[in-house]
């Protein structure tokens, strides 16, 4: 085997990264696994919901044929169709395939696994651990990983950090830089192929329910680099987030399903206890707006909602809030139906909410796009591969709960064979490429010498911090052009000013101030593709709602929007979409299939 | 969240503006240990993470002196990736989950103090390298042995209420709050309670039952399971509450009754 085997580099151990390295692992070649934080604590531990596959074991006639229609239409039309159908083929065997692992799915009395109904779906279909379904499916990759590192056959760099690819001259992937996170050591990985499963871009918006390594950061240095990014400009927000200090974390839209109301004091700046405010003097705009459907309107329309009351300032004492209220529900109830919720909101808030409404504000939460690949996972450039959250491929312009955990698994069980497959036939072209490892080495050990010397006085947190601001007023839930215009002029401002920042550490032992600087640059590159992304597609559609261009317009944008960096900006082109397996209709949530 | 009575939670009642964080400080693994105090504006809902990204903002001591900003580690900020974990007010536990307010109530002072964990080697501040508790898991051959990741259908049928007894076991975040709180553990010589519990997982495991040697020998050397001199900190440091000592006992149970049978083998 050794003689044939080949060596492969993945960039993160999250579900996608770990699928990934399990199947090359079991093919008998080799893989160098890098991730800034233990592969065990990759964000895919916070997903609570579920992982969707159309099993239909509850005699429903639910088929991965329904399972792709909910998919692309809950995505409003902007997937290619053709890989959707292959993950929904595939994803009853992935099910199956964590059964086997041991994850400790809920079950029936008959021993057989459990499903639930979710968002976007009128079938039981979401198999679910407990609630802390992404963190138990992690576990079993991670497991199974750690037996393939046993075997000698992956090889783990945790607390490592990806600055670039190596490139060689003809724009092929031979490999990659990283930085060890305790001593700012510089290493190159020669590969035959890499997978990017960096996950999402969630910070860049400053606060979202993402975790704190979801920067993004890795995606955009290849962008930068020449990948494509595709569709950066459909980002989705989730209504309810609680409101924190460092993040904001996810409150379940199962909350307003048992019936929570959602509402403001009518006086702007009330800053009375919630209780002590009468009936008649509570703003419920939801249910003054929509009678028929009241705080069950639809995810999309409820976001715009509750983010509008605050920008015009109503939120509660002013700030960017809502009540989220169940207090008038029996405590016994909301014990029963809503308790291990319920605990996380009092666990970081403090408040218990069956007595004190919550305070929440939409969050965002999951990015549709990602860097351009093909039905078989390859970017654009040779020998660079992407799956997970990282890719844009299955969600289309929005993504049904329970969806994302599937998708992760798949990408990283199409990328592993096709990342072998050219790995085989890829000419290795020793002598041509040995400098060019050495020169990107020295590239970036440049930039850390730079931001270790540059002085000026600007500070990189606060830096992160206006860009996470405009970031999430202009650029999330409602979108004008004025707006998105005045953003990507700040985020030139901001770039502007990125190179008077002094790191504010002399030590630079396990620094954290280098590697977030250079996550930072990235961070506003890729922001100003998210940017002019949207500000370019002129309608609404899924997650991407202009007032201006209220509706979907599949003439001018049934289109994938591609970015491609340039020094100016990036350059946007248009893709058509697949849509050869269902035909595109009109999304229409009255009729009750509603996105989650 | 126990009981359906609501009692009002208790807050400090008139806080004053500021409080005062005390953190232990250390350069790299060799350097001495130093304190330094930092003061905060005072909000509700502040917790330890916070509190620590708003001192590394601007790394000034309450004395005035500009200093280098204070380093942990943090990722998901909701409890489940266990990677935040340090000792506060003397108690391990995880800096996301841990709220400013409910800490200076308990400890009556204006001042929270935080520690690395003792345990693990301490990288700078308040990170540490915990990777031999991975170490831990490839020792208990913590996974299921499997013919193949390709399709053969589910696997094996099991009652809702195995499932949820491994549920339980299956939270742990390897956030090590056992072995810092275990007597027992330290230098080696002993692998502690968190890898017995990962063991007894698979163990459970109808198809994980088929490799049950190969586990308990993991647990059978010097440093094996007989150190457990049952004090019970580990499960009352849990933030998951998995139950430890009832996986140490199980397990000390499947040794004797393996030692029987391959005693009887030969
Ligand atoms: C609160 C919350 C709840 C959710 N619930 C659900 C749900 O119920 N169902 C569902 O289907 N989806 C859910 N999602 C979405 C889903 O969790 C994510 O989309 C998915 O886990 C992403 O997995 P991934 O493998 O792509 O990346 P991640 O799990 O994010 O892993 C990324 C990996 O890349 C590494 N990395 C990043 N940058 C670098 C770098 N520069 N160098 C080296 N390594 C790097 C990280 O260390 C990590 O290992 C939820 C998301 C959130 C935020
Ligand atoms: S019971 Fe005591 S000695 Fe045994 S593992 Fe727990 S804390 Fe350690
Ligand atoms: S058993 Fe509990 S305390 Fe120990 S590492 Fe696991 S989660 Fe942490
Ligand atoms: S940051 Fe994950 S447990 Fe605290």
């Amino acid at each position: 085997m050794a003689s044939t085997s080949l060596k492969f580099a993945i960039v993160g151990g999250g579900l996608a990264g770990l699928a990934a390295a399990m199947k090359i692992a079991e093919a008998g070649h080799e893989v160098d696994l890098i991730s800034v934080v233990p592969v065990k604590r990759s964000h895919s531990v916070c997903a609570q919901g579920g992982i969707n596959g159309a099993v239909n074991t509850k005699g429903e006639g639910d088929s991965p044929a329904k399972h792709l229609d909910d998919t692309v239409y809950g995505g409003d039309f902007l997937a290619n169709q053709p890989p959707v159908k292959r993950m929904c083929d595939m994803a009853p065997q992935i099910i199956y395939l964590f059964d086997r692992m041991g994850v400790p799915f809920s079950r029936t009395k008959e021993g057989l696994m459990d499903f639930r109904r979710f968002g976007g779906t009128l079938h039981h279909r979401t198999a679910f651990a407990g609630a802390s379904t992404g963190q138990q499916l992690l576990y079993a990759l991670d497991e199974q990983v750690r037996k393939w590192e046993v075997g000698g056959k992956v090889t783990k760099y945790e607390g490592w950090e990806m600055l670039s690819l190596v490139l060689d001259d003809h724009q092929v992937c031979r490999g990659l830089i990283a930085m060890n996170l305790q001593t700012l050591e510089l290493k190159a990985f020669k590969a035959d192929a890499v997978i990017m499963a960096t996950g999402g871009p969630g910070l860049i918006f400053g606060k979202s329910t993402n975790s704190m390594t979801c920067t993004g950061s890795a995606v955009s240095a290849c962008y930068q680099q020449g990948a494509r990014y595709a569709n950066g400009e459909f980002i989705q927000v989730h209504p309810t987030s609680i409101p924190g200090e460092d993040k904001l974390r996810l409150m379940s839209e199962s909350a307003r399903g048992e019936g929570g109301r959602v509402w403001v004091p009518r006086k702007d700046g009330d800053g009375r206890n919630p209780r002590d405010i009468p009936e008649n003097e509570r703003w419920y705009f939801l249910e003054e707006k929509y009678p028929a459907y009241g705080n069950l309107v639809p995810r999309d329309i409820a976001t715009r909602e509750i983010f509008q009351v605050c920008l015009e300032g109503h939120g509660v004492a002013g700030e960017n809030q809502v009540y989220l209220d169940l207090t008038h529900i029996p405590a016994e109830t909301l014990t029963r139906k809503l308790g291990a919720i319920l605990e996380i909101y009092e666990m970081f808030v403090g408040d218990d909410p069956r007595y004190v409404p919550m305070r929440i504000f939409p969050g965002v939460h999951y990015s549709m796009g990602g860097l351009w690949v093909d039905f078989e996972q390859r970017t654009n450039l040779p020998g660079l591969f992407a799956a997970g959250e990282c890719d844009y491929s299955i969600h289309g312009a929005n993504r049904l709960g329970a969806n994302s955990l599937v998708s992760c698994v798949y990408g990283g069980f199409v990328a592993a064979p096709s990342a072998i497959d050219y790995a085989k036939n890829v000419e290795r072209g020793n002598t041509e490429t040995n400098g060019i490892y050495d020169a990107e080495l020295k590239k970036q050990r440049e930039i850390n010498d730079q931001i270790i010397k540059n002085e000026g006085g600007e500070n990189q947190y606060k830096l992160h911090e206006e860009m996470g601001k405009i970031m999430t007023d202009n650029v999330t839930v409602v979108r004008y052009n004025d707006r998105l215009q005045a953003t990507d002029d700040k985020l030139r401002e901001l770039q502007e000013r990125f190179s008077r920042i002094s790191i504010n550490d002399s030590n630079l032992w396990a620094t954290q101030a280098v590697p977030h600087a250079r996550q930072l640059w990235n961070m506003m590159q890729l922001a100003r593709v998210i940017t002019l992304g949207a500000l370019n597609r002129n309608e609404s559609r899924g997650a991407h709602y202009k007032p201006d261009f209220p509706d979907r317009d599949d003439e001018n944008f049934m289109k994938t929007t591609i970015a491609e960096y340039s020094d100016e900006a990036p350059v946007l082109s248009y893709e058509p979409v697949d849509v050869s397996l269902v035909e595109p209709r009109k999304r229409d949530y009255s009729k009750g299939k509603a996105a989650k | 969240m126990n009981t359906d009575q609501h009692r009002e939670k208790r807050r400090l009642e008139n806080p004053s503006a500021k409080f005062k964080l005390k953190i232990q400080r250390r350069e790299n693994q060799d350097a001495s240990a130093t304190w330094e105090t930092f003061e905060l504006p005072y909000r509700r809902n502040l917790n330890v993470i916070s509190a620590l990204m708003e001192i590394r903002k601007n790394p000034v001591t309450v004395e005035g002196k500009s200093t280098t900003p204070p380093v942990w580690d943090m990722s998901c900020l909701e409890q489940v990736c266990g990677i935040c974990t340090m000792v506060i007010d003397g108690r391990v536990r995880q800096s996301c989950s841990a709220l400013i307010d409910d800490l200076l109530l308990e400890s009556n002072s204006d001042t929270v103090t935080l520690q690395p964990m003792s345990k693990f080697p301490n990288v700078r501040d308040l990170k540490v390298d915990r990777s031999k508790m991975f170490d831990h898991l490839k020792q208990v051959h913590a996974w299921i042995e499997l013919d193949g990741s390709y399709d053969l259908g589910p696997g094996p049928q099991i009652s809702n209420e195995v499932a949820q007894e491994r549920y339980a076991y299956s939270r742990c975040m390897t956030c090590g709050c056992c072995l810092e709180a275990c007597p027992q553990y330290g230098d080696d010589n002993y692998i502690g309670p968190q890898a017995i519990a990962q063991a007894r997982l698979f163990n459970m495991h109808p198809t994980g039952k088929i490799e049950i040697e190969e586990r308990l020998n993991g647990l059978l050397g010097d440093d094996g399971i007989g150190n457990c001199g049952n004090a019970q900190n580990c499960v009352q440091v849990c933030p998951t509450s998995i139950p430890l000592t009832r996986a140490i006992y199980e397990t000390n149970r499947d040794v004797t009754v393996n030692a029987l049978f391959g005693w009887l083998k030969k």
